[in-house]
């Protein structure tokens, strides 16, 4: 099971990768194994604003309906429109064309990127996932 | 791996969405010894069945298979079953594992005063289902002594099986033609790894593949097939699930529920279980909703994408006159109002 090393991840199984002040979000390829195939993805609307922690979506598999979380306080920005058509594209391809949606991340007083501390690094969330078996 | 009435079971061994369609085009394999297999067995033991259950389990001929269910006095289904006659006074009945302990209890109990032998075997039997269009041709080389041409749609025979002793019988779950072998629990593995081997290169295309719980119930969905816990429980009888031809009233002497089964049929059933295609991605799953003009008329029982049909479909109870000709159907999908329209059952019916 892949977890590239140079994204950040949520213990609720999103990644992010962070490129200037843009965000891109995803669900990991751990997460798509244990959902399935996952066959409906309701995201948050472009300009929509997202609070780090708190539901902004939802990821429909043949057994399961889950919620999705935002990793970042931000504005939306972009969604992938790919996965209306051909939402199968999160097992395929989770860290590539599975992506979900690209937030502007907030800045705090100082213009720096106000990132949660609690981000995870790909050795901390793979331990993670191992100790949840 | 899932927790399935206390057995560790695979909700799917890779995509369950890719099992679904290897089973509709070619074969899949599945473990499904959680059944569970009740014996009854003696002189009396057709009588003993005709009042435990609703059939007619006395006029079963050996090497017959029959779909019958266990109702309560009230005429609510403890159980659906498949029942097998093995011999002349030798009957195996297949119960789902989260009644077993039920469907047993009250078989023994009403079999008292009859000459049969009742007996919980679950732990005698493994059982290996091999199901799809291609399911023949890779069982028969590895069949001995059986002509599976002879053995019709719900009929079976004891045979071998990669050597190994078995009751064979063209029984199942997913709407395909198929075979449940019902072996010993020591004899799955090598049975169950000659039928994967056997079957790896079926159909120049797919070929056989494991599948898990989430395939078998898709399948059995797309079938129309009801589940205990979902389409059957203590709460509905037969005739609501729209089976009320398993009972029946004109077999020999009493049987447990006559009385009540008998005011249902001829008041007619309480509610309607229909089917329903979704008009979006979104599933509508067990407990939804279904709502006709905004008001709430039924209730979905299961729900799930049909890799057949390339829609969501869905088993729903529905009130009398929910149905009427200028209504409008949705179900209430965790908040939202999404359009259904009604769909005659099965959604699949095998051509070949």
């Amino acid at each position: 099971m892949s977890v590239p090393a140079d994204l950040r991840y949520t213990p609720e199984h999103e990644w992010v990768s962070i490129d200037g002040s843009t965000a891109s979000i995803g669900i990991t390829e751990y997460a798509a194994q244990q959902l399935g195939d996952v066959v409906y993805i309701s995201l948050p609307a472009a300009g929509a604003s997202v609070t780090a922690g708190e539901p902004c979506g939802e990821v429909e598999s043949v057994k399961s309906v889950s919620d999705l979380y935002s990793p970042v306080d931000g504005e939306v920005v972009e969604v992938n429109g790919e996965l209306e058509d051909d939402p199968s594209l999160v097992n395929a391809e989770p860290y590539a064309a599975g992506w979900m949606f690209r937030v502007r991340v907030a800045q705090d007083g100082n213009g720096e990127l106000a990132l949660p501390a609690d981000l995870l690094s790909a050795a901390e969330y793979e331990e993670l996932t191992k100790s949840a078996g | 791996m899932t927790s399935f009435s206390g057995w560790q079971m695979p909700l799917r061994y890779a995509s369950e969405t890719a099992e679904h369609l290897a089973v509709r085009r070619a074969a899949g394999l599945f473990d499904l010894s959680h059944m569970g297999e009740i014996a009854v067995a003696g002189p009396g033991a057709g009588a003993a069945l005709d009042y435990a259950l609703v059939g007619n389990l006395s006029a079963l001929r050996p090497g017959r298979a029959r779909y019958t269910m266990i109702c309560a006095e009230d005429g609510g289904v403890l159980d659906d079953l498949v029942v097998y006659r093995l011999d002349e006074d030798e009957f195996l009945v297949i119960a789902n594992a989260a009644n077993t302990d039920v469907v047993f209890s009250s078989v023994r109990d009403r079999a008292s005063g009859h000459d049969a032998r009742v007996t919980d075997a679950t732990g005698d039997y493994a059982l290996v289902a091999i199901q799809g269009p291609e399911a023949a041709g890779i069982l028969a080389p590895l069949a001995g002594g059986l002509d599976l041409d002879a053995i019709r749609y719900y009929a079976g025979a004891f045979g071998e099986v990669a050597g190994r002793r078995a009751w064979v019988a063209r029984t199942g779950y997913t709407g395909e033609d198929g075979f449940e072998v019902f072996c010993r629990p020591e004899d799955a593995v090598p049975i169950w790894d000659a039928l994967a081997s056997g079957g790896a290169g079926a159909d120049s295309g797919a070929g056989l593949v494991p599948a898990g719980l989430a395939a078998r119930d898709t399948l059995r969905l797309e079938a129309g097939m009801p589940l205990y816990g979902n389409e059957l429980g203590r709460d509905v009888t037969p005739f609501e699930a729209g089976l009320g031809r398993v009972v029946k009233f004109d077999k020999p002497g009493e049987f447990v529920g006559r009385e009540a089964l008998a005011a249902r049929a001829a008041s007619g059933p309480v509610l309607r279980l229909a089917g329903l295609t979704v008009q979006s991605r979104r599933i509508a799953r067990h407990g939804y909703p279904v709502l006709a003009d905004g008001k709430t008329c039924g209730t979905v029982t299961s729900g799930a994408p049909s890799p057949t049909l390339g829609v969501p479909i869905a088993m729903a109870y529905l009130e009398p006159g929910a149905d009427g000709d200028d209504r409008v159907l949705a179900v209430g999908i965790r908040g939202a109002e999404v359009p259904v329209q009604l769909t005659d059952l099965p959604f699949y019916r095998r051509r070949h």
